[in-house]
C-alpha cells in the first residue's frame, strides 16, 4: 500500500549552469543572438586571416568606391572604400577585434575592482562602507560619457587613456551590483548556518554566497561589455578615442561624417557593425536574465 | 518625513562637498592651472602675511581648498582662456539650450514610453509585446551618433523635411529672455513671432527624438516590467471584482503604483540625457552646454572644461535631490510615517 | 431560486501546446443565504474556481460553462462589460492576504468612497454617511479616524476588516472568502470569521469559505464541498460530512486535522495522505485520487462521475456505495495509510 513512496527516481541532478543553459535555449532570439555574437568574435579573433586588405592601405584610384553590390562596386572591395581609398570591409574587420578586445580589457579591469570594492563595502564597517559608496555615488551622479571626456582632456586623448576612462565610468555599477546581492544573501538562514558552522570569512564568501550572486554579476558583465563597446566608440566617434587612421569603428564612423551625404555606405556600414554587436550582446544578456530568473523560480 | 528629508539633504551636501573635493583635484591636476585659483591667493593672503618672500611658504592644500571654496561661492568660476569671457556667465548663456532639447526629449519619451509600456504589459506575451520588446531593445542598442546620422540622411537629405542644424532658421532674430527658443519665440514682440515659434519647433523635432530614444527605451521597458507586476497584484484584481471600469483600474489604480519605481527611472534619465546631448548637440550644430564643453576640450581650455563638468554636475545632483524629495512626497509610506 | 447555480464549469490554463484542466466540470448550486464551504489542498483549484465566478480570472486563463447563473441571471448570456458590473453588485470576493489586497497608494476611505460610486451612491455626503456606518457595522472603532490613513498603517486584523467592509459596499448576496483568516494572527482569525458569519446570519448574505482547514469549516457552514485536483469529490451537509464522509480523500483530511482536549492522544500520529497532489500537467488515469487513495481498486481506472447517494449528498467514487464496509472502517479510524 505504502510501496511507492518507497522508492526514489534515480535522476541525476543537473548543474545550475546546465538549467540556466536548457532555459537560455528555449529562447530561439537569444540564441540566434549568441551565434552573431561568436561570429563577431571569430571574425574578431582571425581578423588578418579574414581581412583582404591592409586596413590602412589607400587604393588612390578607388576613392569612394561603392559596395560590390552597387553596379560601381568591385568584388575585391566588398563594402566599398572610403574618402581616401581604404579598403572599408578590411578596416571593419579589424575594427571588430579592436573594438571586441578594448571591451574586453575594460570589463576586466572594472569587474575586478569593482567587485572587489563591492565585497569590501558589504564586509567592512559602516565608515569605509560609507567612503566607498559616496564615492560611487558621485561617480554616478556625473554623467558617464561627461567623466569620460573630462578625464581624457585631463590626461589626453589617446586609446589607453580612453580605457581608463571608460573602466572607471563602469566600476560603480559593479560595486552596486556585488553589494546589493551580497546585503540581500548575507542574513538569508543558510548563510546564519554556515557562519554558526564556523565558516571563515574567504570560505563564507567563495563557497557559500558567491554561487548564489553569481547571476546579477554575469548579467552586468553583459551590460558592461555592450556600454564598453559604445562608449568606446562614442569617444572614439567625438575624437577623444583612437586617433585616424585606427580602425575604431567609432574612429572610422567620425571619418566618413563629413562625407556622408554623397558616400552613405561608409556611414551606414560601420554603424550597422557596432549595432548588431550591440544588439546581439544586449539580446544574449536579456536572454541570460530571463534564463536566471526562471531557475530562480 | 523629517527624517527622510535631513537623510537627503546630507546626501546631497556630501555629494556636492565630493564634487567639489573632485573638481578640486581636477583643477590641480590640469597641465595648466587654473588662474584664478591662485591669482587671488597670491595678491592676498601670501602677500599680506608673509610680504615679499614667497619662498618661505608652501601654498597649503587646505588653504587653498577652502580659497577655491569660496571662489566657487561667489560664482567665480574663472575666464576662458580661449575667449577671455566669464565661465559662469557662459554657462548660463549655452545651459538653458541644452536644457530646452533635455525637457523635449524626456517628454517625448515619456509620453511614447509610458502607453507603450501599459500597451506591452497588457498584452504579455502577444505580438503587441514581442514588437515593443524589441523595439525597445533595437533602441536601446543604437549608437545615438549613429542613429542621428540616419535620421539626418533620411529626413533632411532624402526627404528634407527636418532642418540639419542650429535652433532656428537663420532669418529671424530672437533676443534671449529665458533661454528657451520655445519660450522665447513667443515672448519675442517681432512680428514674426508665430512663424519663428514653428521654426523653432521644426529644428528642435529631429535632435529630440535622437535624444531621447535611449530614454524612451529604457522607460518603456521599465513601465512595463513594473505594470505586468502590478497587474498580477491582488489589489488590482479585487478592484476589478468592485466592478471598477478597466480604464479605473489601468489609469488610477495600477499606473498611480507604477509612478513611484517609474519616477526613479525618469530621474536616472537626466544622466542620460546630459550624456546624450553631448553627441547630439555636436551633430545637430546645436549650441549647448554639450557642444561647449566639447569645444572646449578640443581647445583645450581648460576653465571652461572645470567650470562645465562643476556646473554640469552639480545640476545632476540638485536634480537628483529634488526628485528624491518628491518621491518622499509622493510615497504615502514615506509621507504619513509617524 | 438558487443564489449560485453552476453546470459543468471548466477552466483551462492556455499553453503552447494544449490546454491544461484547472477546474474540470464542476457543478454546484447554493442556496439563498446558504453557509458553503469548499476546502482542498493547494494547487487544488479552489481558488481559480472562485476567480471565474467573479468573472477575474488571468488572460492565461479559459473558462466555459453549460450554465452559470448568479441570483437568478446566467452570466454566460450577458455581454462582457455588463457581466463585470452585475457580478460586482450580487457577489464580493476577500482574499488571503488583506494588505496586499488593498491599493497601497489611496487612503481606506477613498477606496472605499471609489467603490460605493460605481455602485450607485452619487452624491459625497451620502457616500460619507455610507462609509462610516459599513466600517462601523465590521467592528471597526472610530471609523473617521480610519478613513484617511494607508493600509500599511494599519494591522492586519484591521485590513481585512476593511476589506470586508469595501466588499459589502457591493451590497453583495454572495460573498466569496478565499482563505479569509490564513494570513492574520490566530487571536485575530476567529474575529474575522465570527464578522463574516454574522453577515451570513444578520443580512442572508450566502456565504462561500474556502480554505484548506477543515476545522474552521466544521461549525460555521451549511454544506461543504471537497475539492482534489480540480474536480469536486464529495459535496454534501456538513453533518452528513462530519460524521460519515464516503469518500476516502474526504476521510483522509478529516483524520489529519489535529485533535484537542480529550480526543488526543499522548503519542498518536496524525494521519498524513502520501504522496502530492498531482500536477495539472501529470494527471493520472482514472480516478484523479487514484495513485494516493489507500482503498483504490482496479475499477478505479475508469473515472468516476459525481452521483447522487441518498441521505447524503454527492459523491465521486466508485466505492461510496459500499456503505456498511466504509462507514466501519471509519469508525476504526483504520484508512489510516502507515
Amino acid at each position: 500500500m505504502n510501496s511507492q513512496s518507497q522508492f526514489y527516481l534515480h535522476t541525476r541532478i543537473p548543474s545550475t549552469f546546465y538549467l540556466w543553459w536548457s532555459h537560455f535555449k528555449k529562447n530561439k532570439l537569444a540564441l540566434v543572438a549568441l551565434v552573431v555574437f561568436v561570429l563577431f568574435a571569430l571574425t574578431a579573433i582571425f581578423a588578418n586571416i579574414i581581412a583582404p586588405h591592409d586596413p590602412t592601405a589607400q587604393f588612390t584610384e578607388f576613392v569612394h568606391l561603392p559596395p560590390s553590390w552597387y553596379d560601381a562596386g568591385q568584388t575585391q572591395f566588398v563594402f566599398g572604400t572610403d574618402y581616401i581609398g581604404r579598403d572599408l570591409f578590411s578596416r571593419l574587420v579589424l575594427g571588430a577585434r579592436l573594438s571586441l578586445s578594448l571591451a574586453l580589457v575594460v570589463v576586466l579591469l572594472s569587474s575586478s575592482i569593482g567587485i572587489f570594492l563591492g565585497v569590501i563595502t558589504s564586509f567592512s564597517n559602516f565608515w569605509l562602507d560609507a567612503l566607498i559608496m559616496r564615492i560611487m555615488d558621485f561617480i554616478l551622479a556625473i554623467p558617464s560619457l561627461i567623466l569620460a571626456v573630462v578625464i581624457v582632456a585631463v590626461i589626453g586623448p589617446g586609446l589607453p587613456n580612453a580605457i581608463y576612462a571608460v573602466a572607471l565610468v563602469l566600476i560603480p555599477h559593479f560595486v552596486l551590483t556585488t553589494r546589493t546581492a551580497i546585503r540581500q544573501e548575507k542574513n538569508k538562514e543558510y548563510v546564519t548556518a554556515m557562519i554558526l558552522d564556523g565558516a571563515s570569512l574567504p570560505r563564507l564568501f567563495f563557497t557559500t554566497i558567491l554561487p548564489n550572486i553569481l547571476p546579477p554579476i554575469v548579467i552586468q558583465l553583459t551590460f558592461a561589455f555592450s556600454t564598453a563597446i559604445l562608449e568606446i566608440a562614442t569617444l572614439g566617434f567625438l575624437g577623444l578615442g583612437a586617433q585616424p587612421p585606427f580602425p575604431e569603428w567609432g574612429t572610422i564612423l567620425s571619418e566618413s561624417y563629413n562625407n556622408f551625404m554623397f558616400a552613405s555606405w561608409t556611414v551606414t556600414i560601420p554603424g550597422l557593425a557596432i549595432f548588431f554587436t550591440l544588439l546581439s550582446i544586449n539580446l544574449v544578456g536579456d536572454g541570460l536574465r530571463d534564463a536566471m530568473e526562471i531557475e530562480k523560480k | 518625513m523629517f527624517y527622510s528629508i535631513s537623510k537627503q539633504g546630507i546626501n546631497f551636501l556630501a555629494s556636492f562637498f565630493v564634487l567639489t573635493l573632485f573638481t578640486f583635484a581636477l583643477a590641480n591636476f590640469f597641465p595648466e592651472k587654473l588662474a584664478f585659483l591662485y591669482a587671488n591667493q597670491i595678491d592676498q593672503s601670501l602677500m599680506a602675511n608673509h610680504g615679499t618672500n614667497y619662498d618661505l611658504v608652501e601654498p597649503n592644500l587646505f588653504n587653498s581648498y577652502l580659497f577655491y571654496l569660496q571662489q566657487l561661492f561667489d560664482g567665480n568660476l574663472g575666464i576662458s582662456s580661449v575667449r577671455g569671457t566669464s565661465v559662469f556667465s557662459e554657462f548660463f548663456t549655452y545651459f538653458p539650450a541644452t536644457l530646452e532639447l533635455s525637457i523635449v526629449a524626456l517628454l517625448f519619451a515619456i509620453f511614447l514610453g509610458v502607453p507603450l509600456g501599459i500597451l506591452a504589459a497588457r498584452h504579455k506575451n502577444q505580438w503587441q509585446d514581442k514588437s515593443v520588446v524589441s523595439s525597445t531593445l533595437i533602441g536601446y542598442s543604437m549608437p545615438i551618433f549613429w542613429w542621428a546620422m540616419l535620421l539626418v540622411l533620411f529626413f533632411s537629405l532624402w526627404l528634407g523635411v527636418s532642418p540639419v542644424a542650429s535652433r532656428i532658421g537663420f532669418e529671424y532674430d530672437i533676443s534671449p529672455v529665458t533661454g528657451f527658443m520655445l519660450v522665447d519665440t513667443l515672448l519675442s514682440d517681432q512680428p514674426y513671432s508665430l512663424e519663428a515659434f514653428k521654426s523653432a519647433l521644426h529644428h528642435i523635432v529631429l535632435p529630440s527624438v535622437v535624444l531621447g530614444t535611449v530614454p524612451l527605451a529604457i522607460i518603456t521597458r521599465s513601465t512595463r516590467s513594473s505594470m505586468i507586476s502590478i497587474l498580477n497584484e491582488d489589489y488590482i484584481i479585487s478592484a476589478k471584482a468592485r466592478g471598477l471600469s478597466p480604464v479605473t483600474v489601468l489609469w488610477k489604480h495600477a499606473l498611480r503604483n507604477a509612478a513611484l519605481p517609474l519616477l526613479t527611472i525618469i530621474g536616472l534619465q537626466v544622466s542620460t540625457l546630459i550624456t546624450g546631448s553631448l553627441i547630439t548637440e555636436s551633430i545637430f550644430a546645436w549650441p549647448g552646454a554639450g557642444k561647449w564643453l566639447l569645444e572646449a576640450v578640443y581647445r583645450r581650455d581648460f576653465p571652461v572644461i572645470h567650470g562645465a563638468i562643476l556646473a554640469i554636475a552639480s545640476f545632476v545632483i540638485l536634480t537628483h535631490f529634488i526628485l528624491d524629495l518628491l518621491m518622499t512626497y509622493l510615497d504615502p509610506k514615506l509621507r504619513r510615517k509617524k | 431560486m438558487n443564489l449560485l447555480h453552476i453546470e459543468n464549469l471548466s477552466i483551462d490554463l492556455k499553453t503552447r501546446s494544449e490546454p491544461l484542466s484547472i477546474v474540470d466540470r464542476f457543478s454546484i448550486r447554493m442556496g439563498e443565504g446558504e453557509a458553503l464551504g469548499i476546502v482542498g489542498e493547494s494547487g487544488s483549484g479552489k481558488s481559480m474556481l472562485a476567480m471565474a465566478i467573479m468573472g477575474i480570472l488571468s488572460p492565461k486563463m479559459t473558462m466555459k460553462a453549460d450554465y452559470l447563473s448568479l441570483d437568478g441571471e446566467d452570466l454566460m448570456k450577458m455581454e462582457e462589460n455588463d457581466r463585470q458590473h452585475y457580478i460586482s453588485s450580487k457577489a464580493s470576493i476577500i482574499f488571503q492576504d488583506p494588505k496586499s489586497s488593498l491599493n497601497p497608494c489611496f487612503s481606506i476611505g477613498s477606496q472605499l468612497d471609489e467603490t460605493l460610486s460605481t455602485h450607485g451612491i452619487h452624491t459625497r455626503s451620502e457616500r460619507k454617511e455610507k462609509i462610516l456606518s459599513l466600517l462601523d457595522s465590521v467592528g471597526i472603532y472610530q471609523p473617521e479616524k480610519i478613513i484617511s490613513l494607508f493600509p500599511h498603517q494599519l494591522s492586519g486584523g484591521m485590513n481585512q476588516r476593511v476589506a470586508i467592509a469595501i466588499a459589502l459596499a457591493c451590497k453583495p448576496r454572495l460573498l466569496i472568502a478565499d482563505e479569509p483568516t490564513t494570513a492574520l494572527d490566530v487571536s485575530i482569525q476567529s474575529q474575522i470569521l465570527d464578522l463574516i458569519l454574522e453577515l451570513n446570519k444578520r443580512d442572508n448574505v450566502g456565504i462561500m469559505l474556502i480554505t484548506h482547514d477543515f476545522a474552521l469549516l466544521s461549525e460555521n457552514t451549511d454544506k461543504i464541498g471537497v475539492i482534489y485536483s480540480g474536480h469536486m469529490m464529495e459535496h454534501a451537509a456538513t453533518k452528513n460530512i462530519l460524521e460519515d464522509a464516503r469518500h476516502p480523500y474526504t476521510r483522509s483530511l478529516l483524520n489529519s486535522v489535529p485533535q484537542l482536549g480529550k480526543r488526543h492522544t499522548k503519542g498518536s500520529r496524525l494521519y498524513a495522505l502520501d504522496g502530492q497532489i498531482p500536477a495539472i500537467d501529470k494527471l493520472p488515469v482514472g480516478c484523479r485520487l487514484g495513485p494516493r487513495c489507500p482503498k483504490a481498486e482496479k475499477q478505479c481506472v475508469n473515472p468516476p462521475i459525481l452521483h447522487s447517494i441518498a441521505n447524503h449528498g454527492k459523491v465521486r467514487c466508485h466505492l461510496a456505495d459500499l456503505k456498511e464496509q466504509s462507514s466501519s472502517k471509519k469508525n476504526n479510524h483504520s484508512v489510516s495509510g502507515g
